[in-house]
């Protein structure tokens, strides 16, 4: 890669374990991978400790103390909101790794859980900006290094195809970077399609974009179109907290069948038309002071603008979370969080979450689970299989895997080319009408265009420095933006979060994750290894005994 | 977005340079961080929590703030206390208990539970302690 006006040589380093990412799973990965004896580099886009979704905002875990009972309910209150797409075998180990990592998070960790009145905590969330910065604290005890403001920007492989380092560009030193890697952990978060949603406008789908051209497949990406509540003119979402609200209509009267869970299709389909009010009015004094302390960050916009959300009606909107809390991602192939590609793992939104939560996460508080357990796997994995490496593999070429937005295949466009690739991703996958509220009629001209936008990021969208950056950040939206929608086209049905218009049933056999791979030319098939649930796990547990 | 950074507030620490994932801010010839890149801010709010000196104010808006707008009237702002404020309630800074000790999310969540996973029906906001159930939160 070339940097024009660079003020410093390129950076040159070799690791055990790379981890791209800055959030929780790459947190994870990272403390896990060094516990494990590997030599650790976190190369992210921002800054680790305020990175990514979770650390400016607060969220549950899914933390079930381990008894039956309690674990069988938990597992079972999501299967049918997830169109039983979830799998019992991964549920069960992330209730497991979860309720250990949140131990360790208190004991290692520090972090200040509240007191349960018995003596104990109660470990059933995390603040974030609390949460991340005990995280970071924790891998500067283990003696990590850590690359801030260093977003990755392709994939090495050897001449096997293995993924065997990283290249990227340290935006504030303006220089480029390389690191020779055993393995390499992707955790870079899902896709929101730079919609302002809180904390997300790192997440543009970079490491699916860099795992598709290593030759990784997705899976679930028709599950994508999570929109989360916010003030209108916010960032602030946290979608939950409505579900104490009364929405209503720019008449005063009570929009019916507006929610924050079931009934969000309701606020978009009126937002089409007209604005939609809110008032937080069912929450009493002890759960509006639940919500004070619980999440700080929502009050901020509501207090600055001096309205009191609990008693005075204001303007919403819904604001595209896309991948980050829907649950499509990088397809995960066996335990220790391997995609199908040699020495590349994968962790957190990066990875698909069907595997925990189906195609419907309403909620952070499984995706938070899965970036501890996923994180803790991916990193013990890439350890495990940077270790048992032949020590020439220290001497393996590094080809470059990246394509689109570095190397185009005609004439560069011109340096700010990515600016008018963004608007054209953003105008078919933002609005509610064909991204939310699906129909076939509507996704397949969407689909279109967004083909013929990636016809022209290949052939000419192009960046260096800085610039290189921003031109896989949006190649990297087109993609995911394509894999959505050839999904969703696929998918012959309703499920999960995915909801279509035009087919508004759900067929049995249906019930298969869907895969999607490649970049130029998209193939879909349904996994050959199909959802566990609860009757085929109850068998495979009696079979083990 | 980010809308001020107090010139007689910042101690120089480059601190928001630093924590900014966006990579807002950079370095100022005098020491005092200047918004070199505001059109990216996300209005996350992180830089405002990890400063020091409580020098920065990021308005409720996820655009920027139009022109005399009270969001960019840094003595107003610092007399209604405004600056600082999140970095207070979330509890860093010496001598302060961290706003996660304080937690109670865990109360809205079983309550969030109890009514069903929807929210309470309009008429049931009394806040009694009745059927809090164990069943998992669906905090986002």
């Amino acid at each position: 890669m070339t940097v024009t006006g660079t003020s410093s040589d390129p950076l040159d380093l070799s690791a055990g374990v790379l981890v791209a990412g800055g959030g929780p799973a790459a947190a994870w990965a990272e403390y896990k991978a060094a516990q494990a004896g590997a030599d650790v580099v976190l190369a992210d886009k921002g800054y680790c400790g305020t990175s990514g979704a979770t650390a400016s905002a607060g969220t549950g875990v899914w933390y079930v103390p381990p008894r039956p009972a309690e674990r069988e309910r938990a597992m079972a209150s999501r299967e049918a909101l997830g169109g039983h797409l979830a799998d019992r075998h991964w549920m069960a180990r992330v209730l497991d790794q979860t309720y250990e990592g949140m131990g360790e998070l208190a004991d290692a960790g520090r972090y200040p859980f509240p007191p349960d009145g018995e003596g104990g905590q109660v470990r059933r969330g995390v603040q974030g900006p609390e949460y991340m910065r005990r995280m970071r604290i924790l891998l500067r005890r283990a003696g990590v290094r850590i690359l801030d403001h260093s977003p990755v920007v392709e994939l090495l492989t050897d001449e096997d195809g293995a993924v065997a380092g990283v290249a990227g560009y340290q935006r504030q030193r303006d220089r480029p970077y390389r690191v020779r890697a055993g393995a390499v952990v992707l955790a870079t978060g899902g896709c929101a399609f730079l919609s302002r949603a809180l904390g997300c406008d790192v997440n543009t789908g970079d490491g699916a974009l860099m795992a598709a051209e290593a030759g990784a497949e997705l899976s679930g990406m028709e599950f994508s179109n999570a929109y989360a509540i916010a003030p209108e003119f916010s960032s602030v979402t946290k979608t939950a907290y409505y579900s104490f609200a009364t929405f209503y209509r720019e008449d005063g009267t009570v929009l019916e069948g507006a929610g924050s869970q079931k009934g969000r299709s309701v606020i978009a389909r009126t937002l089409l038309t007209e604005k939609v009010y809110c008032r937080i009015d069912r929450a009493g004094p002890d759960v509006q002071r639940a919500m004070r302390l619980g999440q700080p960050n929502f009050f901020l916009p509501f207090d600055r603008m001096g309205v009191d959300p609990f008693t005075r009606l204001f303007p919403v909107t819904l604001l595209l979370e896309g991948t980050v809390r829907g649950t499509g991602g990088i397809r995960v192939a066996d335990d220790e969080c391997a995609t199908s590609v040699p020495g590349l793992y994968v962790a957190g939104d990066a990875a698909t979450r069907e595997l925990v939560c189906g195609g419907f996460t309403g909620g952070g508080s499984h995706n938070a689970a899965w970036a501890i357990s996923s994180g803790t796997w991916a990193g013990r994995g890439a350890a495990r299989f940077s270790a048992a490496l032949a020590p020439s593999a220290s001497r393996r070429p590094l080809i470059p895997a990246g394509g689109a937005g570095l190397r185009p295949t005609g004439r560069p466009a011109a340096r700010d080319g990515y600016r008018e690739v963004v608007a054209a991703v953003q105008a078919e996958v933002h609005p509610y009408e064909k991204n939310y509220l699906r129909h076939g009629d509507r996704l397949g001209p969407a689909l279109a265009n967004l083909h013929a936008t990636w016809d022209r990021v290949r052939s000419s969208l192009y960046g260096t420095g800085a610039g290189a950056v921003h031109a896989r950040q949006a190649a990297a939206m087109t993609a995911h933006a394509r894999w959505m929608y050839t999904a969703a086209l696929a998918r012959q049905e309703s499920r999960g979060m995915h909801k279509r218009e035009d087919l508004p049933g759900s067929d049995e056999s249906w019930r298969r994750r869907l895969l999607v791979e490649g970049l130029d030319e998209i193939r879909v098939r349904p996994d050959p290894v199909a959802p566990v649930g609860p009757q085929e796990y109850a068998d495979h547990l009696r079979a083990a005994s | 977005m980010i809308e001020i950074v107090s010139r007689d507030r910042c101690v120089r620490c480059d601190i928001c340079v630093k924590v900014c994932p966006m990579d807002v801010f950079e370095p100022g010839t005098d020491g005092v961080p200047v918004i070199a890149r505001q059109p990216d801010c996300q209005t996350c709010f992180m830089c405002e929590a990890h400063c020091p000196a409580d020098a920065l104010f990021v308005a409720p808006l996820a655009g920027p703030a139009p022109a005399g707008s009270p969001y960019t009237d840094e003595a107003a702002l610092v007399a209604s206390g405004a600056m600082g404020r999140y970095r207070h309630v979330i509890g860093w800074g010496r001598g302060r208990t961290p706003g996660s000790r304080l937690d109670k999310n865990f109360v809205f969540t079983a309550r969030l539970a109890a009514s069903g996973g929807e929210g309470p029906s309009r008429t049931d906001a009394s806040g009694d302690d009745a059927g809090v159930s164990e069943r998992q939160p669906e905090a986002s």
